[in-house]
């Protein structure tokens, strides 16, 4: 009973998660994908490289990569340097 | 004609393109220098910009793309990036660059020995940024560096070529195409590095900060053009005494005793 209770919480009061993006805290939506992150953000899937908890993430892959609760995600692109 | 990595380049001049007061800048001046090689950095995305992007600018037909690991402090780090890196341009080429200490941006010789190692291995094109150490450059070709990029006086320094003698140990060690990078801040230090025998040099600050970058681009590759054609034509020996250029022979002021 206790249990399923706990269940119930969670699976009601889950609907947003807290990761980290580019070292700063961010609130996301539950069951949020990385091409779904990268929308909403405004930046084109093309230009950027997604690592997620150290791990790259391939371009193909981003629609059907769910973000966790705390996950550490990176978003890099190239500019200029010597 | 220089090879590095399998690619073949014309143009001994290689751009870095940080600084750059604007895109259209940065563009015109890598024309104006004709290289062939640029280099770029990895950074976080700025989401206040999120479609501010140099690869637009840039013409991946023309010119090699070589990401740099800027930033990072150790093997682990720059290892990290260089990943990073391949994933982002698709291509294996990387400027290995491991820098602990800020404020004088000098390589680190062990970490960046470990990593050239560990990124060949993993089938990276490495060019390391090196302390201008003959021994050290012998130990990074030995493990598979792609050629070796010994500096001429700290990273944006404008210093020029305090490195010489030991850069000149380095070319004539040599095996792997040898790229003197950093701290040239003048035409004629490129010329110099050239003129030594130096198969490329990589410039950036002194062209990106120029008054006129696109001119001093243009500049820097008359000089390498020049440097490079002295080496090839065969630079005459320095001497301490002075070497008569007019015949000693027949001279008329002994025959006729002007100086008697």
């Amino acid at each position: 009973m206790t249990v399923n209770r706990l269940r119930f919480f969670f699976s009601t009061n889950h609907c947003i998660m807290h990761i980290h993006l580019n070292g700063s805290p961010k609130t996301i939506n539950d069951s949020m994908t990385v091409a779904m992150l990268l929308q909403e953000l405004g930046v084109p899937s093309t230009s950027v490289v997604v690592e997620l908890n150290k791990t790259i993430i391939q371009p193909e892959c981003y629609a059907a990569t769910s973000l966790q609760d705390n996950d550490q995600m990176e978003l890099i692109r190239f500019v200029g340097g010597g | 004609m220089l090879t590095i990595g399998g690619h073949t380049f014309n143009s001994r001049l290689f751009l870095g393109t940080g600084k750059f007061s604007s895109s259209a800048v940065m563009k015109q001046a890598i024309e104006a220098s004709g290289t062939e090689m640029v280099t770029v950095a990895l950074r976080r995305v700025d989401l206040d910009n999120p479609e501010d992007d140099i690869m637009s600018a840039l013409n991946r037909d023309k010119c090699v793309f070589l990401p740099n690991t800027s930033g990072a402090r150790n093997a682990e780090e720059a290892i990290r990036l260089a990943h990073l890196a391949r994933a982002a341009s698709g291509s294996s080429w990387l400027k290995l660059e491991v820098t602990p200490d800020p404020r004088t941006l000098l390589p680190d010789p062990i970490e960046t020995l470990k990593a050239t190692e560990e990124l060949v291995r993993a089938g990276f094109i490495v060019l390391p940024y090196m302390n201008a150490d003959p021994i050290l450059a012998l130990r990074l070709q030995d493990v598979g560096a792609a050629a070796v990029m010994p500096l001429g006086s700290p990273i944006g320094t404008n210093q020029g070529i305090l490195t010489a003698f030991q850069i000149e140990i380095i070319i004539n060690q040599a095996r792997v195409p040898v790229v003197v990078d950093a701290g040239i801040g003048a035409p004629s230090h490129a010329a110099l590095a050239m003129e030594m025998g130096a198969d490329a040099v990589l410039v950036n600050t002194a062209i990106s900060v120029a008054g006129d970058p696109v001119a001093m681009a243009r500049a820097f590759a008359q000089a390498v053009e020049a440097g490079r054609t002295a080496f090839v034509a065969g630079m005459g020996c320095r001497s301490k005494q002075a070497q008569a250029s007019s015949p000693l022979e027949g001279v008329l002021a002994t025959d006729l005793g002007f100086l008697a």
